[in-house]
């Protein structure tokens, strides 16, 4: 399924490439061509607004409401800090200092003052771009996922006395869960002496993805985010994971790596190239795995959708709204196996560094 | 290739709200939630074993009440059986007892009675000797002088008479 998945996503990329800027020239022709691709980018994309609705009113006027963010960017040595609000959607240019800004296609450049964007010979934007740290609609949904792991788990930890007592209300439901990547990720993979160092780790990390899956899933404001689908976001977890993996690695391990015992001098050689090269392979299937799984999701879940649109038909609703349920179920099951998969192998990869060789 | 390049900004702030995440969680989530977890799990464990502990100690003890049970009735049965042996002995000693002295008694008896037979017969003898020698003395003071030559005649004769 998973393969099924990321050919589709290679699809989606390869076609998101050829025919975005073929939308770019039409757009200007007829608004009412309705683009599933451009509404896909759209939204598999980060924003630097949180879009909640959209309705056109009875006299044909469109409304969009959106949640402004702070846009904060680090340009020239300033820090200039506003509401996103101020590009109004990208139509105005915003004057800090001597810097103008100007959001294009959901990224902020640095322009002139009439806001002129330069392009190359492939319609690549050659314009300078500021150090952009804004509170953008990604960084607004995990900032929401945090604060309910936290509520969850710091509400269900204050459940627990000194005395042991059965587990009660939230607490049951998520006790079987911790103890399951406790015992069937943490102790199953790094062993019962050295596990209990890696657990806050890989629980976090667990119950992170997981959460930030279901909330992507979820088909309205604030849901929706492509957090855990996000490259920086999946990057940033493997990172993590090569660190501990490398850092807390025994001799044994780098043994293994660079001089694997048993083996005739040539292919130890060879083998030291390949295993080095599988330390860096690991964490980036780790970060693209979890990233295509999430995305091509989104993408499977918002075509079945666009089919509507681009058929301009309600009789295909019924089968585009089925379609689009089975595959919902499919992606709650993915947002947990997606989750368990990135820990489990996170889990195998410090279980195998920090073994300890016994001859 | 905008899927796949890496946003500056948002990689800082999933390391920041990331990093948070695994302290906060940590002091107040994890450790508390595992230690908990683990204290369950040893008591349960202690419980349990525990409780096997008990129940084997009560199958100890009910076997040793059953051996006890067990010996007790031997014992009473022996006892019962010692008993009645003891009674049996006793009565059978004391019939022999009373056996031997009725026994006794009676040969005593016969002895005794044996011997005041005879003693009788003697005197009987005696006696009739002497009615006799009277008898005969008066019949003889009458027709014969000498009684005493008579006298040691009816003697002889009477010594000859068995009375038995």
């Amino acid at each position: 399924m998973r393969h099924i998945k990321q050919i589709l996503l290679l699809i989606a990329i390869f076609f998101s490439l050829s025919t975005t800027y073929a939308s770019d020239e039409h757009a200007s022709e007829s608004e009412e061509v309705f683009d599933p691709l451009v509404m896909i980018d759209h939204h598999i994309a980060d924003s630097h607004e949180w879009h909640v609705i959209s309705f056109t009113k009875s006299n044909g006027e469109e409304v969009h409401i959106s949640m402004p963010l702070p846009v904060i960017v680090f340009y020239n040595g300033h820090l200039n800090i506003f509401m996103s609000s101020a590009f109004h959607h990208g139509e105005k240019v915003v004057k800090k200092g001597d810097d103008y800004f100007k959001l294009y296609h959901e990224k902020i450049y640095v322009t002139d003052e009439a806001g002129t964007i330069h392009y190359d010979e492939d319609h690549n934007v050659l314009n300078e771009k500021p150090w952009d740290f804004s509170i953008t609609k990604n960084v607004g949904s995990m900032f929401l996922s945090a604060v309910l792991l936290l509520l969850l788990f710091i509400g269900a930890a204050r459940r627990y006395g000194s005395e042991p007592k059965a587990p009660k209300g939230l607490q049951s439901f998520l006790e079987p869960l911790i103890l399951f990547v406790r015992d069937d990720i943490g102790i199953a993979q790094i062993g019962k002496e050295k596990y209990e160092r890696y657990m806050p780790y890989l629980l976090t990390v667990f119950f992170f993805i997981w959460i930030n899956n279901l909330i992507g899933l979820v088909p309205f404001f604030p849901g929706g985010s492509n957090l855990t689908g996000n490259i920086s976001v999946t990057m940033f977890l493997a990172i993590v994971t090569f660190l501990i993996t490398n850092i807390n690695g025994t001799k044994s391990y780098w043994g293994h790596i660079f001089w694997m015992p048993g083996v005739p001098v040539p292919i130890r050689i060879l083998l030291s190239g390949i295993e080095f090269i599988g330390i860096l392979t690991k964490p980036f299937a780790l970060m693209i795995r979890l990233m295509a799984n999430i995305t091509a999701g989104h993408i499977i879940i918002l075509s079945l959708f666009s089919l509507i649109f681009v058929m301009k038909s309600v009789a295909i609703a019924p089968v585009s709204i089925l379609m689009s349920l089975m595959m919902f179920m499919l992606e709650l099951l993915v947002a947990a196996l997606q989750a368990y998969i990135f820990t489990l192998l996170s889990a195998l990869f410090i279980g195998m560094a920090v073994h300890e060789e016994e001859h | 290739m905008g899927l796949l390049t890496p946003d500056p900004g948002l990689v800082f702030w999933t390391a920041i709200t990331f990093g948070i995440l695994v302290i906060l969680l940590r002091k107040f989530a994890w450790k508390p939630i595992l230690h908990a977890l683990r204290t369950r799990e040893e008591t349960i464990e202690f419980s349990l074993a525990a409780a096997a502990k008990a129940k084997a100690e009560i199958e100890d003890l009910n076997v040793e009440k059953e051996k006890i049970l067990i010996a007790a009735k031997d014992e009473r049965d022996s006892l019962i059986k010692e008993a009645r042996e003891l009674k049996q002995n006793i009565v059978d000693d004391a019939r022999n007892k009373a056996q031997e002295e009725a026994d006794k008694i009676i040969v005593s008896a016969r002895q005794q009675i044996e011997r005041e037979k005879s003693d009788a017969i003697q005197e009987m003898k005696r006696q009739v000797a002497e009615l006799s020698v009277n008898i005969a003395g008066k019949l003889l003071e009458q027709e014969l002088e000498s009684t005493d030559k008579q006298k040691a005649i009816i003697e002889r004769y009477l010594q000859e008479v068995n009375f038995n």
